[in-house]
């Protein structure tokens, strides 16, 4: 499970310890957690101060999967940068691109322009990808619990969904598929039928998953009143998306910013009410990640409806009528920001008016705030416990680096 | 609330005429850094405001000639419904700024990025150590003047000039 680190060692001078190890009292103990361990969710290193059982600190050491995004953006025009933007995210790819590209369309006054069925279709797949990273998170926090059979039924429920992207796009995961100012491509022929056949038969499986995860005692015993993150510090801590409304704020962008086609469509946000612990706890945000992928697949189903009455295709559509031959926006400062599967993923652009290069590109990463509360909630709980609260965070590393 | 009704509240509370950043969205006005704590602390706890929420920090750095940087605060309050950004301008010969963790507990972990990125120094925070990068790595990376270094731990970088005209 954790590996003592040598004096001398490399990994001590690039990326040192914040405690001294010769200088502990007699009963603690220094362990390192790390970076190459499948519970911490990809190349998180923490430093955990232990006093027995009980940690007392822990130090998360970031960096590991940094591939100099922001410096890349700002080297490359804006429609080239899309591709870096699926790899921050990379298991909800759709909604950073959502993302991007809106922060990019709205400079250019593009926004409101674009035909209702390119947003529609946005806004289907950017669902369909959440509900493929809600499984990825369900699925692998089961795992960590010790339950070994959720794993395997959600990554075969996600790869129905990363083949019908794959059937979409060309790719499986990284997609490319939302260009500044439309689609790459239309819907291919039959996916609205296969998506409606997906919708009816993810259905019942959600309640099995409910039996066999969320209301299992043992998965209760392992999560209820472990890691409780009170709605003060949530907020405070600049908490987004399913750790937030666990904590029992009914926040969420699409209906507070209500961007894209959002307004028009019907949905509720579900929020943790600490129905088998206390508000806030890891069983309550793991249950409103259950509740979001209903949510999702009622949205959709409306926009399944809308896409085969009256916005079906046809051949007058051109999914890149309104993709601009030359991305240059007049000097502004803008930040635009959506809901994907973590929180608030935001984008920060500064354009000059004279290239075709942000000055300044910026990302305001959900996983890397939500992480941030990991000292605050995990101090005096046990190791075990620990990873519990690392796991209920859904942390995708290449977005807390980027 | 509308902007020009934050607006005047905004230049209430500092007490003077506060310039509004021209086209920058959300609205952004320009703060010195001697205010900002004073500013944020009354913010925080005003009853028409009531900003509960520092979203995001972004350091910028305007352009190789510019001898300033510059930090963009976005704020947000939640039971208002109101967002909007504050900006600072620090001086690249000596980049201090008090640190706001102490107001708002999001800003630990991104001073510390900025103070990573940019080598802006944030006085007052508990806990300033670069947090992406190694920490034996030489310079800022996001400064327009930064030069990368062509050896680290024994590895040879490349990225001297020619390798740079050809890759783009």
């Amino acid at each position: 499970m954790s590996q003592i680190v040598q004096p001398g060692s490399p990994l001590l001078v690039s990326e040192p310890n914040k405690f001294d190890a010769g200088k502990l009292r007699t009963e603690e103990m220094l362990i390192n957690l790390g970076p190459q361990h499948p519970s911490t969710h990809g190349v998180l290193r923490l430093e955990v101060l232990m006093d027995g059982e009980i940690v007392k600190e822990v130090v998360p050491h970031l960096g590991y999967l940094h591939r100099c995004f922001e410096k890349h953006a700002e080297q490359l025009p804006y429609n080239q940068v899309i591709p870096f933007v699926d790899r921050l995210d990379y298991v909800a790819a759709m909604n950073c691109e959502h993302a991007y590209v809106l922060g990019v369309e709205r400079m250019m006054g593009l926004e409101g322009k674009l035909p209702k069925r390119v947003e529609y279709i946005r806004v289907l797949v950017a669902e369909l990808n959440r509900i493929a990273s809600h499984f990825i998170a369900l699925g692998t926090y089961g795992l960590d619990m010790g339950a070994f059979t959720p794993m395997f039924w959600m990554m075969q429920d996600r790869e129905h969904i990363l083949r019908m992207l794959e059937w979409l796009s060309g790719s499986r995961m990284l997609y490319n598929y939302m260009w500044v100012g439309g689609l790459y491509f239309d819907l291919p022929v039959g996916f609205e039928e296969q998506v409606s056949a997906f919708v009816s038969y993810l259905r019942p499986k959600m309640d099995e998953l409910d039996t066999i995860l969320t209301e299992n005692s043992i998965f209760i015993g392992r999560t209820a009143h472990v890691g409780v993150l009170p709605l003060e510090l949530a907020i405070n801590g600049g908490a987004t998306g399913p750790v937030l409304r666990g904590s029992g704020l009914r926040y969420d962008l699409r209906k507070v910013d209500g961007y894209s086609v959002y307004p028009e469509l019907e949905f509720s946000i579900p929020i943790g009410e600490g129905k088998m612990g206390t508000v806030g706890d890891c069983w309550d945000r793991t249950w409103v990640r259950v509740r979001e992928v209903h949510e999702s697949l009622r949205i959709i189903e409306q926009c399944i409806t809308r896409l085969t009455s009256d916005l079906k295709r046809s051949k007058e559509f051109n999914p890149q009528e309104f993709v601009p031959g030359k991305i240059r926006p007049k000097a502004q400062d803008l930040y635009a920001r959506v809901e994907s599967p973590k929180g608030e993923l935001g984008f920060y652009f500064r354009a000059d008016g004279k290239s075709d290069i942000p000055v300044r590109c910026k990302v305001r990463s959900c996983s890397f705030s939500n992480l941030s509360l990991l000292p605050e909630i995990s101090r005096g709980v046990l190791l075990a416990d620990l990873i519990a609260i690392i796991g209920s965070i859904d942390v995708v590393m290449g977005e807390v680096d980027r | 609330m509308s902007e020009q009704l934050l607006h005047e509240k905004v230049q209430v509370i500092c007490g003077r005429d506060v310039q509004q950043a021209e086209q920058y969205s959300p609205i952004t006005f320009r703060l010195q850094p001697d205010e900002l704590m004073g500013f944020f602390e009354r913010i925080k706890s005003d009853t028409d405001l009531y900003i509960d929420r520092l979203s995001c920090i972004t350091g910028i750095d305007p352009g190789k000639d510019s001898e300033h940087m510059e930090v963009l605060y976005h704020l947000e309050s939640i039971t208002a419904g109101i967002l909007f950004a504050v900006l600072i301008s620090v001086p690249k010969s000596n980049p201090i700024i008090p640190s706001v963790q102490s107001i708002w507990k999001s800003a630990n972990w991104l001073e510390r990025e900025i103070f990573d990125m940019y080598g802006i120094h944030f006085s007052g925070h508990p806990d300033l150590r670069r947090i992406l990068m190694p920490a034996d790595w030489e310079g800022y990376p996001l400064r327009k003047d930064y030069v990368t270094q062509n050896e680290y731990h024994g590895i040879q970088v490349e990225a001297n000039e020619e390798s740079k005209t050809n890759s783009l």
